[in-house]
């Protein structure tokens, strides 16, 4: 068994997890903001912010997708010692990680239903950088406008189109975590 | 050494062992073994329930038994050697020196660790068992039947 299969945790679980949890929120309630975390290290090419994100979202009842590219022994085995989340293919999962591209097509995932639209997936998409530059973000939590560097815009306009179902995306890129939900309206600029 | 090494068997075994070994007894079995080496952590003690099943007769269909209180927590010794332990209760200190016996086992320190710490506790276990069954075994009725002679 490879040595960072164990390691990579957080060392004060309930104080760090509370931690990641209010910059979490914080970056869903306010699209375009972006946030540093700290704290975990998952197996090569899982991120900082991504594995940060992981150990405080899932848990044994949250079906994970790990997209091709992010899909090997060493991040399964992470998952399974850290977190016991049981993986699952795109349309079933309540979690999604993996790079942009390789988390396509997005219409494998579940949307929720209109009874029930948080039934929905989260996708974490690793970007190799984020900055507060580019795509035009409006909506609800946005002051006036926020700007993002988004890897496309048509997939999120037509999330955006589905409301109120559609999925919610957590954007992480090293340490820095940013948040899409699907209320947001992006334009190009 | 890894674990397949050593053998599931057996580390199976001392891992029961420590883990229904009472704390004070397997603090003070350490106690004499002298300095520990140092370790990190990989899995803080944490506190957690799992569900007891069992079934009726050991072959009948798996049922709750109950709910049971454990402490978990894993660790990895300087050396490399990872220890895991699972003990009843909430005793976190007695969980880290499980992990760590199970660490040391797998090293080279083996030897000395079982002359010092698995023998004892498997002596004291072996005792508190025979003393139990010897109590039981005074209300124990026999029964006969003396045959009536009027046949």
């Amino acid at each position: 068994m490879r040595d960072d299969v164990l390691s990579g945790g957080f060392a004060e679980a309930p104080v760090e997890a509370a931690r990641a949890f209010r910059v979490a929120l914080e970056a869903m309630a306010r699209p375009g903001t972006i946030h540093t975390v700290s704290g975990a290290a998952a197996p090569a090419p899982v991120s900082v912010a991504a594995s940060v994100l992981l150990l405080t979202l899932c848990d044994r009842e949250t079906p994970l997708y790990l997209a091709p590219g992010h899909d090997g022994a060493a991040v399964r085995d992470w998952v399974a010692f850290h977190i016991g989340a049981p993986l699952a293919g795109p349309g079933e999962a309540m979690f999604a990680l993996g790079g942009w591209d390789a988390l396509k097509p997005l219409d494998a995932y579940r949307i929720g239903t209109p009874d029930y639209p948080d039934r929905s997936v989260t996708l974490i998409a690793e970007l190799p950088d984020l900055e507060a530059a580019g795509a035009r973000l409006t909506g609800p939590g946005i002051r006036e406008a926020a700007f993002l560097s988004l890897p496309e815009i048509d997939a999120f306009r037509a999330n955006r189109a589905l409301f109120p179902l559609g999925w919610d995306c957590f954007l992480a890129a090293g340490d820095r975590i940013a948040a899409l939900p699907r209320t947001t309206i992006v334009e190009a600029l | 050494m890894s674990v397949t090494d050593v053998g599931n068997e057996a580390r199976k075994g001392w891992m029961g062992l420590l883990a229904r070994a009472p704390s004070a007894r397997l603090a003070a079995c350490l106690e004499a073994v002298g300095a520990m080496p140092g370790f990190d952590w990989l899995r803080v003690p944490e506190v957690g329930g799992v569900m007891v099943r069992g079934r009726m007769g050991g072959t009948g269909a798996p049922f709750n038994l109950g709910e049971m209180t454990v402490t978990r927590c894993a660790l990895r010794l300087e050396s490399g050697e990872v220890g895991h332990a699972y003990v009843q209760g909430r005793d976190k200190a007695h969980a880290e020196r499980a992990a760590l016996v199970d660490a040391l086992m797998q090293g080279d320190r083996a030897g000395e660790l079982r002359a010092a710490v698995l023998a004892p506790l498997q002596a004291a276990e072996a005792e508190t068992r025979r003393a139990r069954a010897a109590r039981a075994a005074t209300t124990k009725v026999d029964f006969f039947t003396m045959v009536r002679g009027e046949a």
